[in-house]
């Protein structure tokens, strides 16, 4: 699912760091990690309960101007990430 | 030989990455008796535990080598009135802590201090859906009322919160009120997990190990019942015994790959149960943690597969399960190198087969768990079930 209209928020039962040994941000939960990739890493530190799906769109493409237009990529990466309860719309 | 952290072994190198998860068994007292526990028959003195600044210590030198998980547990964690220094420690340091415990000693307001000391997340471990089952495996009246209360407590105070059921014999039957007790108390993950059978739970285990005829019943509850859940409630984890499996368990993810536990008086374990083994380990009085993490003997002795025996040296499997459990092997064989007696493919592995049949109709008691040194006569109490 996506929401267009009220910012993505972090699930609670999630933690989101950077890890320096890692050299990644990573998810943490009760007794596990994810390890996140460049990009998710990028989109997730966005998803902050203020921050709208377009605003995310527009900051990332913003900061990576070389790498064109990113609409898709958010919207694939967020739909997946709203199926594994790493963040809600409320 | 080391080199640069390379572990060279003759034909096999390998990385040896950080200790991703730190197990901190704060103390082996304990207010409860389960017979399934795990923690070793030989609890040690109190005397010889870690203090504060050691624990704070061994926390600081982990984290910087990248420990990222970090689990407080026992015996019983919250008996250390310093709980709250080391959580809000190692919280700052950047770990996720957890804490493991049976509930008892838990109060609303040590559930709010751990959580301003910067506390993750809340493991509660229960022995059966009921007062009547659980009290009764716990060796301790009113054991589940006080859980029960707490794990709310838990869920009101904003934590995430796992709960713990080890199943037997004695409790298998309850499954599917466990799963309503837990969707009840609003729990996160359930761990359904079979007793694994080492220190006390090795020597109860033929009233412990479930049938294969209850394990299949089980299993089919819990399925179906994950079907009814539509996605919504607790995630439902069940752990089968691997003495129905034909393969082993991949034991702690490999020794020496992930998991770093510290026992009470400072020992430092590939895993929980390790110390059953003949092998010397160090301690963290001694020396530091990166030493042994990535020199220690004992940490190298099951790292890579030049120590396998067959038939895991030749085994295309070996990358998988790593030749299975090594206490297990011991306990078992006598001999820690050999293939775990769960592969099908191993020439022991009639002993699961005889363990199997053992556990139909137990012949010794049932030992309760008890805190002293070690156990005489006169600590052996049956219970019936
Ligand atoms: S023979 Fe050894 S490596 Fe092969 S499956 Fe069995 S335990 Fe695993
Ligand atoms: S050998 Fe492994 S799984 Fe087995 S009890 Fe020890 S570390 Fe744990």
């Amino acid at each position: 699912m996506i929401n267009q209209s009220v910012p993505p928020s972090l699930n609670a039962m999630f933690r989101l760091q950077w890890e320096q040994a890692q050299d990644c941000y990573v998810l943490l939960f009760p007794e596990g990690m994810v390890k996140l990739n460049g990009s998710a890493g990028e989109i997730m530190q966005l998803v902050d309960g203020q921050n709208k799906i377009a605003d995310i769109i527009n900051i990332l493409n913003k900061k990576f101007p070389d790498a064109g237009d990113l609409t898709d990529d958010v919207h694939e990466f967020l739909i997946a990430a709203y199926d594994k309860k790493w963040l809600y719309y409320e | 030989m080391i080199k640069n952290g390379f572990i060279m072994n003759n034909e096999t190198q390998i990385k040896v990455g950080p200790p991703l998860w730190l197990l901190a068994e704060l103390t082996y007292d304990c207010p409860l008796h389960c017979p399934y526990c795990s923690n070793p028959t030989e609890l040690g003195d109190t005397k010889d535990e870690l203090n504060t600044e050691q624990w704070l210590d061994v926390f600081t030198q982990a984290r910087a080598m990248g420990a990222v998980q970090l689990g407080f547990s026992g015996g019983e964690p919250l008996l250390r009135k310093d709980l709250e220094e080391m959580v809000k420690h190692s919280r700052e340091l950047g770990f996720y802590t957890n804490l493991i415990t049976s509930g008892i000693g838990l109060t609303e307001k040590r559930i709010a201090k751990l959580k301003v000391a910067g506390l993750d997340h809340i493991q509660i471990s229960f022995q059966g859906a009921d007062p009547e089952m659980n009290d009764i495996i716990a060796g301790r009246g009113n054991a589940f009322e006080q859980k029960f209360k707490m794990a709310q407590s838990v869920k009101a105070q904003g934590y995430p919160m796992v709960l713990n059921f080890v199943i037997s014999k004695q409790n298998i039957s309850q499954v599917e009120d466990i799963m309503r007790l837990s969707c009840q108390l609003n729990a996160d993950y359930v761990e359904l997990a079979t007793a694994q059978y080492y220190g006390w739970a090795y020597d109860n285990r033929d009233h412990l190990l479930p049938s294969q005829q209850q394990l299949i019943d089980a299993e089919k509850i819990v399925n179906e019942f994950r079907d009814k859940q539509q996605g919504k409630g607790p995630q439902f984890i069940f752990v089968t015994p691997d003495y129905f499996e034909v393969r082993p368990k991949a034991c702690m993810n490999g020794w020496g790959s992930t998991f770093l536990t510290i026992a009470p008086d400072g020992s430092a374990l590939p895993c929980h149960s390790a110390k059953m083994l003949p092998l010397k380990f160090p301690n963290v009085k001694d020396k530091s943690i990166s030493d042994i993490w990535q020199q220690d003997f004992s940490f190298n002795r099951f790292r890579g597969d030049s120590w396998m025996p067959q038939p895991c040296q030749s085994c295309d499997e070996k990358e998988k399960d790593f030749g299975g459990c090594r206490c297990q092997a011991f306990m078992m064989t006598g001999d820690m190198d050999k293939t775990d007696p769960v592969c099908s493919k191993s020439p022991d592995h009639h002993l699961i087969q005889e363990a199997i049949e053992r556990a139909k109709n137990p012949k010794n008691p049932l030992l309760e768990r008890v805190n002293k040194r070690s156990i005489k006569d006169a600590d052996i109490v049956q219970i019936k079930l």
